[in-house]
């Protein structure tokens, strides 16, 4: 990209991250996902008229609202003037949506695009049982049999318990049939994590978050929601927990393989509504409007892995990829935001990441790609304890990636995540 | 056929005549014009009798008809020009009721006074199913009487009990009520209006009238009151009392409308029509409806903003602090910004604020002036802050905290380190003067005074006041945005307690000076309700506090001590004394006991602390004269220091901001009808009873001197 126009990461926003159920049960997700363009908005300054597109990624989409990025931008009071459209790669929509964005701007297509994403599961779409919902449609859509004989026809079969049990929503990995924490024990398995690794790491997780939070260190990518008919204003994330210590989470059942597991609900990432959102812009529009960039975008990759066995690891291809792309070391990279679906996710994307052996076989590389320094890593918390609203979590690791490359000083930052359908990605973000 | 002006005609072929009314100019009022283009309409239908029915829609885009053209109407001088034109309108709509084909109108937009009076001669309404679609009879509004048949028509078609609300408060009806009440027959989506008429007068062809009319159900108590002579009379009898309740009496034209509508009931709708005219004709010459008239054209004139080519946009405002102003001022630019900062020291206390938007919105939502999504996104414009990290770039900040000025100085310093050069601060201080805030300021000319009113979304006035720096782009953008937020703004200069507070403080200081005097506050409350005050002053001191009430008389006090005339130091005495008013239940009148007959009893507490004289009757006249002459010298004392710029706004400002009488017009139009010399006469006897205070302005001693008046008409 030429150094004059690049992608500048103006600012970033999101709504608190709140476990689902909670705070955020009454509202619809574009509510939720408004609040956080509208915050961006607030907080960069910049009017409406200067946005050319928007973007949201999410993962469950209600029928109601499907482009639910056009309702959200509405919903922001942005000109409707402004095309919008929903992403969806699982974990990493949000991730997506941004890279989608930078195009836009690469291409010429836009010169300011808002990329975020969204989610909300306090409310999902809860099905009916299939032999119900045929019963309905050919009731009224398929063969509408005229006459009470025909009507009782469409019957057949059915039992009284298909009438009033509904379809289990469940995050299942399609092709393999098992949900992803199915997953996560079996890569720890495989990869011989222990529990204990994966419970120290949540912990860190945890106790990060916590002191980010006392720190008030957040609070500059977080805008307070007041709930519609509420008097209280939610402010920050609900899910880092204080009593998440080694001493209590080693106590927990595992939530999975109840025999055998070591995925606990302590170890794994929760259910989460919340929504974030980037504001992207040229670096010529920027310098227009007179506002300075955290960050420049400089490359990105996306890499897609065998299913049953590479599902979590998406950071493992996508990291050395886009250190490619960019012309980068390892040792170049000073600020780590992973997205952590799992404590035995990030133990295990650690180790390949300094594994010879995943080098050469998986990647076709003759050494590691790099020993990933902790402290470098995730530092004000991550998925597992400040929340992982699907759609949404991108969002969150781009904009504290390019905070902390401010305020640390280093030159490049990496963002990546897994996704559902072993898909990986990786973002590179150079500081202004 | 002549070229019409008003209307269009166009003819189907099937034989449905289409008239769209397109009155020149942006709205379809009611004037002589279109009145003559329609009767050669009809004339012409008769001769042709080829016509198989008749739609009626409207050409512009927002509106059906908007009611009368006043201008018109207040050009007529002889009471017989008058009658002429109100006679002639009845006249039409007659011809036009008793059409022998079927009649429809499409409504949409603003359909009022004489324009809902057109659509009730129709035997089918269509209304468009939006937030545009407004119908209502204002015409009591300016102290007259629907009378283009909308007395007779109305409750008979709606029910008596149903028309007499909107004929007698003139409120406005949306369209699923509309629908409810029977006041349009169908709703349809707001497009493709006229097409939709045609379809439906094709449906109508051939069939009777009292076929195609819709008839009313009637619930059993509405048969019970409305079906017979006496149970009307009951319900008459009932109105009556509530007008009287309400007005005093001070308003003739509620009760001529119920006497017209009594009238029409007794000896049917077509001599009710007769009795409207001349109903009408005297109530146009009132005092009452000429001073609403006046009042309705200076808001109208103030409706436009001089300065508007200099003003800019607000896209983004803040406002800091979340009472009840705070919440007010933001709720009613929801609609007019894109983003609206809501701030305060803490999130709770604007999480408290924003729930109450929330319910001004829901309240919206369900009248049907917003759509649920809109409500949603108004409610999503606000963003909830405790510091001012997302001030960048806002065009307008609104402070509305406690009236203390140091914490207004560090709000303002705190903005300009973390808003933009462009960035206007307007405070929404009531009497604190806007150049000590700017003293010492950076950016002096970005200040400038917003009062608002409380209620902000039911006061209709906005006060905005600048001083000797403020830029002139930010006058006309406060003004543009006070304009778009619905408000009549007035603006004036920089001064102690600016216009409407300078003038609202000796009257109360009167009114407590009375109590100290020995005179019952039930008695002077009770006489400026009957001189035309919605609330008694000493009511109002309790409803505004104590408080705030020693603070302007504390502040003001030294200004008018230089007059020599110095303020009762009763308030600061009972403000000591921990009297706060009814917030803390602590006021003139007693909160703690239940109101005997509808009545707050006097706190003896207060007796004893203001002097503790024995309670003697006043005259009520010398109260009424007392009291509101204070308000009045003042007005023309601020008149002549330039505070105001014209009567006008002072008129405007007093009735819409402090509750003058509307129909006494103003101070200065009261003045101009009760006669300068008579008032001066009035103040000197009382000055020289030993009142300083009543020494008259040198300016109205003038205007007695020379025989002038403010309005030269």
């Amino acid at each position: 990209m030429p150094a004059q126009n690049r992608i500048a990461i103006i600012d970033g926003c999101r709504t608190p991250f709140l476990r689902s159920g909670t705070d955020f049960i009454d509202m619809m997700a574009w509510e939720v996902g408004r609040h956080a363009v509208k915050g961006l908005i607030a907080k960069t300054g910049v009017s409406g008229k200067d946005i050319n597109h928007v973007i949201m990624g999410c993962v469950s989409t209600d029928i109601a609202t499907t482009n639910v990025a056009r309702e959200i931008m509405l919903g922001a009071g942005l000109p409707d003037s402004i095309p919008a459209h929903t992403c969806t790669v699982a974990c990493i929509s949000a991730n997506m949506a941004i890279t989608n964005g930078a195009n836009l701007i690469a291409c010429g297509q836009a010169e300011a695009v808002i990329a975020g994403g969204v989610e909300s599961f306090s409310d999902p779409d809860i099905k009916i049982s299939k032999k119900y919902r045929r019963f309905i449609l050919d009731l009224t859509m398929f063969k509408r049999p005229r006459g009470i004989i025909g009507k009782l026809k469409l019957l057949k079969g059915m039992k009284l318990s298909d009438f009033i049990v509904p379809e289990r929503p469940s995050i299942n990995e399609y092709a393999v049939q098992h949900t992803m924490g199915d997953n996560a024990d079996r890569i720890a398995k495989r990869l011989g994590i222990s529990r204990e690794e994966q419970d120290q790491y949540a912990e860190m997780s945890h106790q990060r978050a916590l002191a980010a939070w006392k720190a008030g260190i957040l609070k500059r990518e977080v805008v307070p929601v007041v709930p519609p008919g509420k008097s209280r204003a939610v402010d920050r994330d609900n899910g880092p927990r204080e009593n998440a210590v080694l001493d209590k989470l080693s106590k927990l059942k595992p939530a999975f393989d109840r025999r055998y597991g070591t995925v606990t609900a302590g170890n794994a990432s929760f259910l989460t509504d919340g929504a974030s959102a980037v504001l992207l812009m040229s670096e010529k529009k920027a310098k227009k409007l007179g506002l300075k960039p955290l960050a420049y975008l400089k490359a990105y990759a996306y890499t897609a892995q065998m299913i049953e066995t590479e599902l979590l690891l998406g950071p493992s291809f996508a990291i050395p990829r886009a250190l490619e792309k960019a012309r980068l070391k390892f040792s170049d990279i000073g600020v780590w935001e992973i997205h952590e679906a799992f404590g035995a996710q990030m133990v295990a994307n650690i180790k390949c990441l300094g594994s010879e052996k995943f080098a050469r076989e998986r990647l076709g590389l003759s050494r590691k790609v790099g020993d990933l320094d902790v402290n470098k890593l995730n530092i004000y918390g991550g998925s597992l304890s400040l929340g992982h609203p699907f759609g949404a979590t991108g969002g969150r690791l781009v904009t504290t990636c390019a905070y902390r490359l401010k305020e640390s000083g280093e030159k490049y930052g990496v963002v990546a995540g897994c996704a559902g359908g072993a898909i990986g990605n990786a973002i590179i973000l150079e500081r202004a | 056929m002549k070229p019409t002006r008003y209307i269009k005609t166009e003819t189907t072929h099937d034989n449905i005549v289409v008239v769209t009314v397109d009155c020149p100019g942006k709205v379809n009022k009611v004037s002589s014009g279109l009145l003559d283009e329609i009767n050669s309409l009809i004339e012409n239908l008769d001769k042709d009798g080829t016509a198989k029915a008749l739609v009626i829609v409207s050409g512009k885009e927002d509106n059906f008809v908007v009611g009368a053209d006043i201008d018109e109407v207040k050009r007529m001088r002889e009471p017989r020009e008058m009658e002429e034109y109100i006679s002639k309108a009845n006249a039409i709509l007659n011809k036009l009721a008793s059409l022998p084909l079927p009649v429809v109108t499409v409504i949409h937009g603003n359909c009022l006074g004489g324009g809902l009076e057109l659509t009730l001669v129709a035997d089918w309404r269509i209304a468009a199913n939006s937030t545009n679609t407004v119908m209502g009879l204002p015409e009591i509004k300016l102290g007259l009487i629907p009378a283009a048949g909308g007395t007779q028509r109305l409750p008979r078609l709606i029910g008596l009990r149903n028309a007499l609300p909107l004929i007698l408060q003139g409120s406005n009806v949306r369209p699923k009520k509309a629908k409810k009440l029977g006041l349009v027959d169908e709703l349809v989506p707001p497009y493709g209006l006229a097409e939709v008429g045609v379809q439906k007068a094709r449906t109508l062809v051939g069939k009777k009238k009292s076929k195609i009319r819709k008839k009313r159900k009637r619930s059993f108590v509405d048969f019970l009151l409305e079906s017979n002579p006496l149970g009307r009379n009951l319900v008459f009898s009932q109105a009556r009392k509530m007008v009287m309740k309400q007005t005093h009496g001070l308003y003739p034209a509620a009760f001529a409308a119920i006497d017209s509508v009594a009238y029409g009931y007794s000896h049917g709708a077509a001599r009710g029509i007769e009795a409207d005219i001349k109903r009408f004709v005297e109530l146009v010459q009132s005092p009452q409806s000429k001073s609403l008239m006046n009042l309705f054209f200076g808001m109208t004139a103030l409706k436009k903003n001089p300065l508007e080519d200099k003003s800019r946009s607000v896209e983004k405002l803040a406002v800091i602090g979340t009472g009840l102003m705070g919440n007010g001022i933001a709720s009613v630019s929801l609609g007019i910004c894109d983003t609206v900062l809501l701030k305060d020291v803490n999130l709770e206390a604007v999480a408290r604020g924003m729930k109450d938007i929330r319910k001004g919105l829901e309240k919206r939502a369900r009248s049907g002036a917003l759509t649920n999504f809109e409500r949603d996104v108004l409610y999503g414009k606000i963003v909830p802050c405790d510091d001012y990290a997302n001030f960048r770039n806002a065009d307008l900040v609104i402070e509305a905290v406690f009236e203390e000025l140091a914490l207004k100085k560090k709000i303002l310093k705190d903005v300009e380190e973390n808003s933009s050069p462009h960035t206007i601060f307007a405070s929404n201080t009531s009497a604190l003067p806007i150049h000590k805030i700017a003293e010492g300021c950076k950016r002096p000319q970005n200040v400038i005074g917003m009062h608002y009113f409380s209620p902000v979304p039911v006061m209709p006035l906005l006060e905005i006041i600048k001083t000797d720096k403020t830029a002139e782009w930010a006058v006309a953008t406060a003004l543009a945005f006070g304009i778009k937020q619905g408000k009549t703004c007035i603006v004036v200069k920089d001064g102690p307690g600016f216009y409407t507070t300078r003038i609202l403080a000796p009257l109360l200081n009167e009114a407590v000076l009375l109590v100290e005097e020995g005179a019952d506050m039930r008695d002077v409350d009770r006489a400026m309700h009957l001189f035309g005050y919605p609330v008694g002053p000493i009511t109002l001191i309790d409803e505004v506090g104590i408080d705030v009430g020693a603070h302007v008389a504390q502040d003001l006090g030294k200004e008018f001590s230089k007059r020599g005339a110095p303020p009762s130091g009763a308030l600061p005495i009972l403000f000591s004394q921990g009297f706060k008013g009814k917030k803390n239940k602590k006021g003139f009148y007693r909160y703690d006991t239940p109101k005997k007959k509808g009545y707050r009893l006097p706190n003896p507490e207060v007796y004893r602390l203001l002097g503790n004289l024995p309670r003697r009757e006043f005259p009520m006249e010398e109260i009424q004269h007392r009291v509101s002459l204070m308000m009045v010298n003042e007005a023309v004392h601020c008149l002549q220091e330039g505070i105001i710029t014209s009567p006008r706004d002072g008129d405007v400002g007093a009735i819409l901001g402090l509750g003058f009488p509307p129909f006494r017009g103003g101070p200065f139009r009261y003045i101009d009808a009760a006669g300068a010399q008579t008032l001066v006469d009035i103040m000197k006897r009382l000055r020289d009873k030993g009142m300083q205070r009543f020494q008259p302005a040198p300016m109205l001693i003038d205007m007695a001197k020379r025989g002038k008046k403010f309005y030269n008409e």
